[in-house]
Formats: C-alpha cells, structure tokens, sequence
C-alpha cells in the first residue's frame, strides 16, 4: 500500500458556498478523525447524508491510535470494513509484562474460541482513516469538507448555524445537529465557551515509531523498570508493514527539545533493542495527558463526541475506541430521531450511556497510571510490591497494571434497557446494556445478523417457535423495516446467551447491545421493550 | 460478613513477636515494603472488601484521632 501520509486533500468549492441563503444540513459532523468519519459511515449505513468538516488536509500525523480492540473491529464490521482493518493489521491478543529483567505476568485477553474478531489488531490510525475516508467515498453520502473551519456557531431550539472558513472564502450553513468530533483541542467546545476540568498528569512519555524488520512475536510487551530505562516504564507493540511502537516514560523535568531530537531518541531506541540495529524513525513525539471530561455532552443541537468530550491516559487503549463506540451509540440514535420514529429525548441517553462509559474509562485508565508512575514513595513501595510478589504469587499478577485494556461498557442502569428475566447473576456478560457476543452459526457469525437495525433473537436448542412470536417478528418490522427476527439453536451461541437448556429471547439495539431478554414469550412484551429503548415511554 | 475486633488469635504475643521479628535488620524503606507485601498477601486472603474497607477506616481513625 502507497504512503497514505502523503495524501494531501485538496478544498472544493461547495455549492453552499454560492448561495444567497445559508444551505441546510440535517447532519454536520466536525473533525475527520476516526471518531467523526465512523459517525458518518454509521449513519451513511442507515441511508443518511452528512457534511464532515476537516480543518486539515492530511490524514492524521503520526501513528497515534494503533490499538484497535475487539468491540471496534465489530462495530467496523458492521459498516462493512472490519475485513479490510485486519488483513492490514497487526492480529495480537497476548502480552508479556517485564520487572527490571524479569517477565512477571503474562495475558491473554481472549483466550475462548468462536469469535470472528481477536482481541486487538494494531494498525496506525492514518491507515483507519484511510480506509474510513475510501469507504466514505463509496457511499456517495459523505460530503468531506477539506480545509474548512467551524469559526462560529450559533444555535436555536431547532438547529444550529454554522460559519465555515474556507480557503475560498467564509460561508454559512444551518443544520439540525452538529456532531462535536473535532479532537482533544475542540475548537467547537471553546466556541460554545464550556469548561473540560480534569486531572493534569505531569508525566512525559516519548513515542518512538520506528521502521524496521524485527522477528518478534506480535505482542504487546511492557517494562517496569528496565535497564535501559532505569526508574521509568517502557512499552514495545509491533504495528503493520514493519513498524514498531516504542513508548518510553521520561519524568516529570525532561526537556521536550532535547527529549525530540532523533539523536538523542535514538540513543534510548539502541538501549531497548541494541546497539547494531538499523533502523529510521516515523514518528517522534512527546506527550503528557490529562482525565477529563465535559460535564455534558449534549449542548443543544451540538453532541459531542471523542476526545473532544472526553480525554484519557493512553494506558489501555481507550480513547480511539471509546471514541468508535461513541459514534456507534449515536448513530442509530440520531436516525431514528431524523427519521421522526424516536422523540428527541433518545439522544438524552446517548450522553448518559456514553458519559458512563467515559468515567469508566476514566477511572480505569487513571488507576493504570497511577500504577505505572506511581506519585508518592508508600504508592511506589506498594507498586514495587506487587511486581515483586508477581514472581511467585498468582493473585499479584492479576495485581500488574500496565494498562487495562479497552473493552465495551456495559450499560447498566440505562433508562433504556428493558426487563432482564434472567435470575441473579446468570449469563452476566449479556445482560441488558452490555454488548452483544459473538459466536458461529451455520453459515455466518452471530453479529453479522445484527446488521443495523433493532433484532429479536430466540435463542433455542430444539429451533421450535411459539406462534406467537411471529406476531411480534410483524410488529418489530411494523415500527422499522430494518428490525428483525431470527432463531439461533448452535450450541456455542446458545450457551453464550444462557440458553443451554432452557430457551432465551433477547432484543438488541442497532449498535448491538442487549435491550432486554427474557425466559419466555408474553405477547407484547418485546413492543413494550422496542418502546422502552427508543424512548417512545 | 464484619471485621472480627474481639481477640481471634490465641496466643497473639508471639505471632506480634514474629512480625516484628520479620523487620530485623531492614532499613526503613525496607521495612515499608515488607509491609506493604505482607498487607497485600493478607487482603488477597481476607478476600472481602466490606472487611477490608472496615480495618483501613478503623487504621485510619486511629491515626487521625491522636
């Protein structure tokens, strides 16, 4: 594949640009980050247009994102490009954690067979971007905006007003929602004058993306304390066509100019992989990161999503796919609202199960660093501690947090979930608001029917359908025509879904988490579950 | 389930005697991570939250109320 990095997207004059009165969009979408061009592709997959600003005419700078988890790559899947991200990808789903010389621990985050997905691919974020904007381009749906700025925005009950720069001069359009994706530096954000508090952590850590061909397993290896990076941590993954990432923790006083210079980044790549190596650099950069949140993410018409409503440690790769799944609870959302079959309070729930998520992230992500640079001598003593007692004890391996790594959040509590009628603590990993799992059917994969579209599914060893149900199967179809039902009876995917022996109907959501499931059928309950998770009561 | 704070160790002098014990010859700092390693073994043991937040509250009280 060429050097994407080197595509430069050229600024088109848009008809808008020409019009006497401001154009009217029913969608604009800021940023053309993962974030924002996954929103677009999702609500392109439910036949809906939108606008998608960029700022920049490139794709992303550097590497940046590289881990793509298990959720997203299903998401993608959806959209009909989960394929194409593996095949470049790089397939991982273990990882070895080192303390001074020693291995500690060792994961392996999937460790069950008949899932479509593994666990992680790490492909650098240019190439998803890549791929998002080509497939963008098929839909004939997607309008990308190349080097133009959202410079104002001004907002009624009924839509937004957007003033766009562009290199061809400023012009105006109006929409009925903006969808905030444009980044950590939301410009949008700032433009609507609302606060983004959080946790500064005055660590450094130095990226070093380097090319060079290295047989090593495709793994995820991070040091504590090594060597060659005396008192600090260091993290080493392998990213597609022969790059690798290299993360070093620097402290709180290194200097960013020297820090950057590839003289002196070079020195600390030879220290970690030794002095002979060949090698050339793709991506220097050095960061420090912050925990933060916006208090709301809905403000009028403007929804915010990604890092601009929410910031995190990279520790666990949460922030790209946290993102995804941002735009994947949105999407379906905002089309049934377009589309009049949902009030707008539905998109009250996309901030209130996307803002759980986020301070679950959050929470998760900052325990990792606060694990990985200890502040304080009693929390370094107990750090150490652990990775010491590691050696030997299995219960301080589970201990060892060198990043907890993303996995989809369960949407407990969601006023949009339905009844669970299953008992206390049974088949908890899909219980109402948690991501559907996977599993092979007779030809196709579990997920592969959850295709878009709301989906009841009875789970059924002997395949027999009360009639009644098909009552239902008209009624779903009556409200959407992408709702669906369908009859599993494997027995990986029913023993998945707890319906080893007995039978079990489940409802999903178009972004394919569980509404609401149940033990057996009483007519109208799944209409009563299909209202509830659309917020029609 | 609560944390037992009647006695529950018969002859409680001598195990006190064998954690002190465990700290001879450490210098301070080792003396902290021995610690923190015998409280993480005894919290992975006692392997109940409500128990364990109940002991750091009555620790910590303890240290406050001097």
């Amino acid at each position: 594949m060429m050097d994407v990095r080197h595509i430069v997207f050229q600024h088109r004059r848009s008809a808008d640009q020409d019009r006497a009165s401001p154009a009217h969009h029913p969608v604009v979408i800021v940023g053309a980050g993962p974030v924002g061009l996954v929103a677009a592709l999702d609500l392109a997959s439910k036949g809906r247009r939108s606008i998608v600003l960029d700022r920049k005419r490139h794709l992303a700078d550097g590497s940046r994102a590289i881990c793509w988890a298990k959720r997203s790559l299903e998401i993608m899947d959806r959209l009909g490009m989960g394929q194409a991200l593996v095949d470049l990808g790089i397939t991982w789903k273990t990882g070895k954690v080192f303390f001074d010389t020693r291995q500690v621990y060792e994961f392996d985050l999937l460790p069950e067979e008949g899932h479509r997905r593994p666990a992680f691919i790490n492909l650098q974020q240019y190439y998803f971007e890549h791929f998002c904007i080509e497939a963008a381009r098929k839909t004939g749906l997607i309008d990308m905006r190349w080097l133009e700025e959202v410079t104002g925005i001004e907002q009624a009950a009924d839509g937004a007003v957007l003033d766009i720069a562009t290199p061809d001069g400023a012009y105006r359009i109006t929409a009925d929602w903006v969808i905030a994706a444009d980044g950590a530096r939301s410009t949008l954000r700032r433009q609507l004058g609302l606060g983004f508090e959080g946790r500064v952590f005055q660590d450094q850590f130095l990226i070093c993306d380097i090319k060079m061909p290295m047989q090593r397993p495709a793994e995820r290896w991070f040091w504590f304390d090594p060597p060659f990076n005396r008192g600090q941590s260091a993290l080493l993954h392998r990213q597609a066509h022969d790059v690798w990432r290299l993360d070093f923790q620097v402290g709180n006083e290194a200097d960013r100019a020297e820090e950057i210079k590839p003289e002196n980044a070079a020195r600390r790549v030879r220290a970690m992989l030794g002095e002979d190596i060949q090698f050339t650099f793709e991506w220097i950069s050095l960061y420090r990161f912050q925990s933060r949140r916006l208090e709301k993410f809905r403000h009028g018409r403007v929804i915010f999503a990604g890092d601009a409503a929410h910031q995190m440690s990279p520790f666990g790769a949460r922030g790209g796919n946290s993102g995804v799944q941002d735009a994947d609870n949105l999407a379906w959302k905002l089309d049934l609202v377009l589309r009049g079959l949902a009030p707008e309070r539905l998109l009250d729930s996309y901030e209130r199960e996307r803002m759980q998520a986020a301070d679950e992230n959050l929470a998760i992500t900052t325990r990792s660093t606060d694990f990985i640079s200890p502040k304080g001598t009693i929390s370094r003593t107990f750090r150490d501690s652990v990775l010491a007692l590691a050696a030997t004890e299995p219960f301080a391996r589970r201990l060892v947090n060198s990043g907890r790594l993303s996995v989809a959040t369960c949407y407990t509590g969601s006023a949009l979930n339905g009844p669970d009628e299953f008992a206390q603590g049974e088949c908890p990993a899909v219980r109402p608001g948690a991501a559907a799992l996977d599993a092979w059917l007779e030809n196709r994969w579990l997920l592969d029917h959850l295709d878009g579209g709301f989906q009841a599914i009875l789970f059924s060893r002997d395949g027999l359908v009360p009639a009644a149900l098909r009552q239902a199967e008209a009624s779903l179809a009556g409200y959407d025509r992408r709702a669906k039902f369908a009859i599993v009876s494997r027995e990986t995917a029913c023993a998945r879904y707890g319906a080893e022996r007995d039978p079990a109907l489940y409802l999903f959501r178009p972004d394919q988490h569980v509404a609401a499931r149940w033990r057996g059928y009483v007519p109208g309950s799944i209409e009563a579950a299909l209202r509830r998770a659309t917020a029609r009561i | 389930m609560h944390l037992k704070r009647e006695p529950n160790v018969g002859d409680f002098d001598t195990l006190y005697a064998a954690v002190i014990e465990a700290h001879s010859d450490l210098s301070e700092s080792e003396s902290a991570a021995l610690n923190a390693r015998l409280v993480l073994l005894l919290a992975n043991h006692i392997g109940n939250e409500a128990v364990l937040r109940e002991a750091i509250q009555i620790a910590r009280q303890s240290i406050e109320a001097k």
